[in-house]
């Protein structure tokens, strides 16, 4: 905290305390270039993925034979064709949407799944905690991606299945965070006066619990989203993921490896979405954890 | 430490088993019949009776499953459907993704703890800022497009090196390197990003301590200070990261060896799920679980040896 | 001295001086936050970048804060050594006791690996530690805090120091264990004649063991004398405060409990430009809350910063 923020303070008496740390919150990440960066342009890929049919330049699977793997900048082809003369921006764009979906998606589902449970081990302990962390502890370092290929294996490579792969493969991890958090919180004054006070344990873990440990959600969701991103990347550039014709970012890096040589730029711009977009994400939540917890900065 | 070994011992020995039963049950929950795919483009139902039979795919599941475990235990998989047996295809894979992990490990340690030492030492200054945003790109970069540029850079347009392939060790080891290089620094990229964070926060951590004041009242060289003292204390934290990282390097490893085009293990389990190949699954999986086992293993045995608290049961408190 | 940190600039000592002898036990008193230990620390220069020290530490005719690096380093732990005061902390918890004591021996006398553990038993054995041909691959988890202690007090020895500083020392340890060490500081200074700072708040320490004393309230100066002087003539309304904090006969008021100096220390970001003692105390008027008392000579070599000194208690 600086002079600044005790001036802001001084000035804002009046509102209530909620509002001022919400206020002294915005103030704080507004002072971080790099998470404010990361912010506006996660939220133009997002705002990008759902107006894909407004902003894309022609249709993603339009093919034009006269114009096979057009140079960038050529023929009104602002990042060239690729082996078929579909558009390449306009691929791109259309992408967003598996990228973004598979990204929010899988994170969602794993907070779902995973707080829940992370709750339980750290509300109630005992035994239900010792299953939970061993089981957690095992399933930790589980490699995702063989969770991806059996699940394509049973159900058939979609980009469903490999949302719910990359999102199940999440959960261990978040599950360890929220099982952490609720073992803090529960030590905490203000929730061992609701238990004294009688509160039920919904009221508490609901009221007291669920809503302190929000931040720490909000930062972990937003660095698994980038994983989750580059998760699905990487599972329909298998052909796992997201199947062709549908345009993904993925399936595109795997489109461009037969033409390294000739064709260089098409293995490059997908890519650089997939990377330009997570690392908005995670810039942003990099910035979010300063800005929720200013000590781990140091 | 030996109690501490022998729990953890026991437990992989659980989570192999779980992981067989898993698997077994899981392949044969596999849609198609496995009799179709043995037989191939043969139709008739006599023939497919043979084959069910032959194979015991007519017995109940837990009988085939005690009957495969047993014949595994004796390093038996069984055969493809190409009829080659499993465990030696398994054999002649593994050594390649060996080679592939462990370069990637080294390389990817030395680079991770490297920065992050350094990003710690000099907090605050531009190396710092330059690490830590170094960091954080690497772990938004997809490691597969990493892989198609240093391509594209190396191989297509500089010619320096092999754009994919595999030359064994025995046969040749420079072309051997020269061919391992590029994919062991895509593999180990990500495994850096992630430790330079970890290890720049250990260090900040070891060296805001007590003990590092007392080392450097001592009289200790800065060097010492910093590479003794913080950094042994630092590594112990480190080690357990690296462990929970191996499943990213498993599923790493398969997608680096479908771009640089190595036959190694992660491409054998992709293969073996395309063609539905039971057997080929069952053996991949198992071996894979044991793998990952045993290397979770290792990492407990070097996280004991560098931290006294567990390899030395506290005599007072 | 100022700390330069997020917050702004922090004064944490002003105005501190004082030299010692050879052989000279110092007591530097105070309550915690006053500034002691970053005093002794900051004369070897063991503050973190953030400290800002203006001044000079003369040893053996040189200038330890203009000292060059490798200077400096010759001088820590060997000519100059230090026990800190957390002993749970201040060992590295990697490595055996024996080996971060022979450290020292090697790093400054040259000693093989061989060597500097045949002197770490010797020293651990000096500092009482039983059985130390066992103790001395042990870690430091596996010690007690009264050992651990020792062993920092046995790292410090270990080159026949010419200055110990020693922060603390006996906080945390029961009784015996801390006169064991009182004893074992005596037997260096009577054997090597080594001069020792002792650092406490513990001011029955102190009669116990030092030749003169620097009382510090909230990182200045408030009173220096020889010990006896300062237990008979106490002349700083915070030092007579302190003496009634001691259990001692007669710092014991008619209620039997210990008298409290009331108020706190203040925090050092508001270093006053005024007597820093002033809110607490009962004797300060208009002139000690807007000027700095200076040090001065109130009997032979005992120096108040007050500006109404007086041995009777506050009323």
């Amino acid at each position: 905290m600086s002079i600044v923020e005790v001036e802001a303070l001084g000035r804002a008496q009046r509102a209530s305390p909620q509002a001022l740390r919400r206020r002294l919150l915005v103030r704080r990440f507004l002072r971080r270039p790099f998470a404010v960066i990361g912010l506006v342009v996660a939220v133009a890929f997002i705002a990008v993925a759902v107006f894909a049919p407004w902003v894309a330049p022609y249709s993603a699977s339009a093919t034009d034979f006269d114009a096979l793997l057009t140079k960038p900048g050529f023929h009104g082809h602002l990042l060239g064709t690729d082996e078929l003369g579909r558009d390449i921006l306009s691929r791109i764009i259309w992408g967003a949407r598996a990228s973004i979906q598979a990204g929010v998606f899988a994170t969602l589902l794993a907070i779902a799944i995973a707080v829940p449970i992370g709750l339980i081990a750290g509300y109630y302990r005992g035994w239900a905690d010792l299953v939970i962390s061993r089981i957690t502890d095992v399933l930790l370092a589980f490699p995702f991606l063989i969770l991806a290929v059996g699940l394509a294996a049973i159900l058939g490579p979609s980009l469903l299945n490999a949302t719910l792969a990359i999102g199940i493969g999440a959960v261990p991890g978040l599950v360890r965070i929220a099982r952490g958090e609720t073992l803090a919180l529960r030590e905490e004054d203000y929730v061992r006066a609701a238990v004294v006070n009688g509160a039920s344990d919904a009221i508490v873990l609901g009221r007291h619990i669920v809503p302190n440990m929000m931040s720490t959600l909000l930062v972990q969701a937003t660095v698994t989203v980038p994983a989750a991103i580059i998760g699905e990347a990487a599972l329909s550039f298998l052909g796992l993921g997201v199947q062709p014709p549908t345009p993904s970012w993925g399936v595109m890096l795997a489109d461009a490896q037969s033409y390294l040589s000739q064709a260089p730029s098409l293995a490059l711009y997908p890519g650089l979405a997939i990377f330009l977009c997570s690392l908005s994400f995670n810039l942003l939540g990099d910035g979010l954890r300063d800005v929720f917890d200013p000590r781990t900065r140091r | 430490m030996g109690g501490f070994l022998l729990r953890r011992a026991g437990a992989a020995l659980i989570v192999i088993f779980l992981a067989s039963i898993l698997v077994f049950a899981g392949v044969r929950a596999l849609p198609g019949d496995p009799a179709l795919a043995l037989g191939g483009e043969d139709r008739d139902p006599v023939v497919l009776e043979h084959i069910r039979h032959k194979y015991g795919l007519d017995e109940p599941v837990p009988i085939q499953y005690a009957k495969w475990a047993w014949l595994a235990l004796h390093g038996d998989l069984g055969v493809d459907s190409r009829q080659l047996p499993v465990a030696h295809t398994i054999v002649s894979r593994l050594p390649i993704t060996l080679e592939l992990a462990g370069l990637s490990i080294l390389f990817g340690t030395l680079l991770g703890v490297l920065t992050g030492v350094i990003a710690a030492v000099r907090r605050g200054k531009p190396s710092d800022h330059a690490s830590t945003m170094l960091a954080l790109v690497g772990l938004s970069l997809p490691h597969f497009w990493l892989g198609l540029l240093l391509i594209i850079l190396f191989a297509v347009n500089l010619g320096w090196l092999p754009a994919g392939g595999y030359v064994s060790l025995r046969e040749d080891p420079i072309e051997n390197l020269r061919h391992m290089l590029l994919p062991a620094l895509v593999l180990g990229s990500g495994l850096s990003a992630v430790l330079m964070r970890q290890m720049r926060s250990a260090m900040l951590d070891s060296l805001s301590a007590d003990y590092v004041r007392t080392a450097r009242a001592k009289g200790l060289s800065e060097f010492r200070v910093v590479g003794v003292h913080a950094l042994r204390n630092s590594l112990i934290t480190v080690t357990t990261v690296i462990g929970l990282q191996l499943g990213a390097l498993i599923s790493g490893a398969v997608i680096t060896e479908q771009i640089f085009g190595i036959a190694g293990f992660g491409r054998l389990t992709v293969d073996a799920v395309n063609q539905r190949d039971y057997a080929l699954i069952q053996g991949v999986v198992i071996v894979a679980a044991a793998g990952y086992v045993v290397v979770n293993l290792a990492v407990d045995v070097a996280y004991s040896l560098l931290n006294p608290r567990i390899r030395v049961a506290g005599a007072a408190r | 001295m100022r700390f330069e940190t997020d917050q702004g600039t922090t004064h944490a000592v002003d105005r501190m001086s004082f030299t010692l002898a050879p052989g000279e036990v110092l007591g530097l008193v105070g309550e915690s936050g006053c500034g002691k230990s970053v005093t002794s620390m900051a004369i070897l220069r063991l503050l973190p970048d953030s400290a800002v020290v203006d001044g000079e530490a003369i040893f053996e005719g040189s200038d330890l804060l203009a000292a060059s690096a490798a200077h400096l380093r010759r001088i820590r732990g060997r000519k100059i050594s230090f026990v800190f005061q957390e002993p749970m902390t201040s060992l590295n918890p990697a490595f055996t006791v024996g080996r971060q004591i022979g450290e020292v021996l090697r790093e400054h006398m040259g000693l093989s690996r061989r060597e500097a553990r045949a002197r770490a038993i010797e020293l651990l054995d000096l500092v009482h530690i039983p059985e130390p041909a066992r103790r001395v691959d042990e870690y430091p988890h596996q010690l007690s805090g009264g050992m651990r202690q020792r062993v920092m007090i046995a790292m410090a020895l270990a080159c026949d120091p010419r200055i110990l500083i020693a922060d603390e020392p006996t906080t945390a340890l029961d009784v015996t264990i801390q006169a064991g060490i009182l004893d074992l500081m005596r037997e260096l200074r009577d054997r090597l004649g080594t001069a020792i700072i002792l650092i406490t708040h513990n001011l029955g320490v102190v009669a116990d063991i030092a030749d003169s004393v620097v009382v510090m309230y909230a990182g200045r100066k408030a009173e220096q004398a020889p010990v006896h002087e300062l237990f008979a003539h106490p002349q700083h309304p915070y030092t007579i405060g302190l003496l009634g904090a001691i259990p001692r006969p007669g710092g014991v008021d008619g209620s039997g409990r210990l008298r409290e100096i009331p108020g706190r220390v203040p925090s050092l970001a508001e270093l006053p430009d005024a007597c820093a003692f002033a809110p607490r105390c009962s004797r300060a008027d208009d002139r000690s809350r807007s000027s700095v008392p200076e040090l001065r000579e109130v009997r032979p070599s005992h120096f108040v910063a007050c500006f109404h000194p007086g041995a009777e208690p506050a009323a």
